[in-house]
């Protein structure tokens, strides 16, 4: 056991290392990395509704929107009138000093995170008694609703899009505004790569997990289906809500349906990334999103123009010939490196059965 | 209520009929969908998608010169092939799985066809002109185009020659023989892999035939795929998998609802509207269900 332990120390410390050099190593790449770190949350995120509790959700681009949105308005909002802000298309007029940036940065990734959160919590209850494809259509419905509606509210700069403020010009280094989203990332991965961690070694898994195989005979057993289903949901969308924020601060530019509520990319990527990867699993949805940045980033200017044909291509692929991932194929393959044990007996029966 | 359409009562009568004669085109989509998801058990996303390359099979004839009315009768015929090759390449791998898999699987080909048809007809919107004129009723205050009305009739016609057609052929009659039992129908000797690939072609073909009379009575857009697809799901989910007067009618009243939406809340809202309206019929039915402990399966 504390072999095991060892191991696992090496690992996590190597990788923290890496990824806290990643902006100096590669320096160049550092978006990028932030995308990548960003994906992940994502898909680990959708993992918990899609993998664990088996609500195939494609509404988790809902918060991600919301969270955007949320941060750019408080670090808008809380130094400048916001109407007048989107009005005139942001920093001609106003800007932020560097106390005010990052104060307005700080609040507003709060805010994004807690709203979205209770906006889980409010609507779970109604949406979440839906279930299997029902549920699945009716998010997806949702996403493109929340993309549809903001883009028509004139407060936040309905269709022609929402200016996030500058990063502040006074830090001249040029690296700064880089590295700062990069590092905000990492540790957005890193939080959430420890509450998933710790949620996998919970009796809360466990029962997501109930639900998922038989969602009726879980509250036979007396677990309150409903309840837990909320606070799961709650959880994906505090992590949405913080990555959608970053992102919004680190594109600098928001638009209703291609950056916010990006249901055609962002929204099926999360799905995607964590099936390639193996659902259900919890290094799963990193490996998935790992890969498939890398793909993306390396094919799509190969293939430039027609990246959305391969991006529909490689969907359906991936859902019809490997829809157990990557994981579900090594766990195949290798089931002791699980922890699984396999009765030579059984298997033999098995075969001689066939 | 300081809404227009409530101080001109006229208004009201137009919204009426735009309403209803756009709904039966709907419920044409949404027959197709509950043909498909009655007897193949999937949900197909690209649904929508296959009706706008319908009504750009119409769009080429009409810039090649030919009158787009034509393509009622041109569009299913190729949209027949479109679909039975879709079903051989794609379909038949996730008929019997998961609906999720389905629905992510036509999600992919939805996106493979917005982007070919990008490309192929360029990202502009289009309409297809066919110059058939208005009608102006009381006292030229309603305007009703007479694309409209022609678009209505032809639905209506196309739909009641499909149900005669399954109710009578012979095909007709094995799809509803799989769609009751698909095992059953095998061992009595259906060709069941056959029954399917001909009714997803069916499919495509009706999405052919709305799509050519969206050309000429709406506009075309690459994107626009998607509320189709939403729309015929909601309509089908009202209605019921086979029960194609109530399809009728549940088209009639999102055709009602969307032009309502369209005065009332202004155009802006209105894709908005629809998906909203999706996820309101959705949580209504399950609160509904959920008296007796059910949910909707």
């Amino acid at each position: 056991m504390n072999k095991v332990k060892q191991k696992d120390l090496i690992l996590y410390s190597s990788l923290i290392i890496l990824g806290l050099a990643a902006p100096y190593l590669f320096s160049a790449f550092k978006v990028q990395l932030t995308y990548l770190c960003v994906l992940i949350v994502l898909a680990m995120t959708w993992n918990l509704q899609g993998g664990e509790m088996g609500y195939n959700t494609f509404g988790n681009i809902l918060f991600y929107g919301l969270g955007m949105y949320l941060t750019a308005s408080v670090q808008v909002g809380m130094f400048f009138p916001l109407a007048e802000w989107t009005e005139s298309g942001g920093e001609k007029t106003f800007v932020h000093t560097t106390a005010q940036y990052f104060q307005g940065i700080g609040v507003g990734l709060l805010v994004s995170a807690i709203v979205p959160a209770i906006v889980a919590g409010a609507i779970g209850y109604a949406i979440l008694g839906l279930r299997g494809h029902y549920f699945a259509i009716c998010t997806l419905g949702l996403g493109i609703a929340a993309g549809e509606i903001a883009g028509g509210i004139e407060i936040i700069g309905a269709g022609q899009g929402f200016t996030t403020p500058p990063f502040p010009a006074e830090i001249v280094d040029t690296e700064a505004r880089g590295k700062f989203f990069y590092f905000l990332s990492f540790a957005l991965l890193i939080g959430t790569f420890i509450f998933v961690k710790y949620i996998y070694g919970s009796r809360f898994r466990l029962i997501l997990n109930a639900i998922r195989d038989n969602e009726d005979k879980a509250e036979a057993m007396g677990i309150q289906t409903m309840k837990y289903k909320i606070v799961g949901w709650m959880c994906s969308a505090f992590f949405c809500g913080l990555a959608g924020g970053i992102m919004g601060g680190l594109i600098g530019y928001i638009d209703s349906t291609d950056v916010a509520f990006d249901g055609r990319e962002m929204g099926v990527f999360m799905v995607l990334m964590a099936i390639l990867g193996g659902k259900g699993t919890l290094w799963g949805p990193v490996i998935g999103a790992t890969l498939f940045h890398f793909f993306k980033e390396g094919l799509w200017t190969l293939i430039l123009g027609w990246q959305y044909v391969a991006l529909g291509v490689l969907i359906v692929v991936i859902v019809v010939y490997f829809p157990e991932g990557l994981m579900g194929w090594l766990r195949e393959k290798y089931p002791e490196r699980f922890g699984e044990v396999i009765d030579e007996k059984d298997r033999k029966a098995q075969v001689e059965l066939k | 209520m300081d809404f227009l359409i409530f101080k001109a009562p006229m208004l009201m009568v137009q919204a009426s009929l735009d309403g209803i004669l756009l709904g039966i085109l709907f419920a044409l989509i949404a027959y197709g969908m509950a043909l498909q998801w009655g007897v193949m058990n999937i949900i197909n996303i690209a649904q929508g998608d296959l009706v706008i390359l319908g009504g750009y099979i119409a769009y080429t004839m009409y810039l090649a010169g030919i009158h787009p009315a034509w393509g009622v009768i041109v569009s299913p015929i190729i949209m027949f092939f479109v679909g039975w090759a879709l079903y051989k390449l794609v379909i038949n791998k996730v008929v019997d799985r998961d609906l999720f898999i389905s629905i992510l699987a036509t999600f992919g080909i939805a996106i493979v066809f917005q982007q070919l048809m990008n490309f192929i007809f360029g990202a502009d919107v289009v309409v297809a002109q066919s110059e058939y004129g208005t009608t102006m009723l009381f006292d030229n205050s309603v305007t009703l185009p007479n694309s409209k009305i022609f678009s209505a009739f032809i639905s209506v016609l196309y739909a009641v020659a499909l149900v005669i057609y399954m109710k009578k052929s012979r095909l007709g009659r094995a799809i509803r023989a799989t769609a009751q039992n698909a095992r059953a129908a095998k061992i009595l000797g259906v060709d069941t892999e056959k029954v399917y690939a001909a009714t997803f072609g069916i499919n495509a073909a009706l999405c052919g035939i709305a799509g050519a009379l969206i050309s000429i009575t709406l506009t075309l857009h690459p994107y626009v795929g998607l509320p189709y697809t939403v729309r015929s799901f909601m309509i089908v989910i009202v209605a019921g998998l086979g029960n194609l007067p109530a399809v009728a009618v549940s088209g009639m009243g999102l055709g009602l609802f969307e032009e309502f939406a369209d005065y009332i809340l202004g155009t802006e809202f209105r894709i908005g509207a629809v998906f909203m309206l999706l996820v309101f019929i959705l949580v209504y039915r399950r609160f509904k269900l959920s008296k007796k402990r059910e949910y909707l399966k």
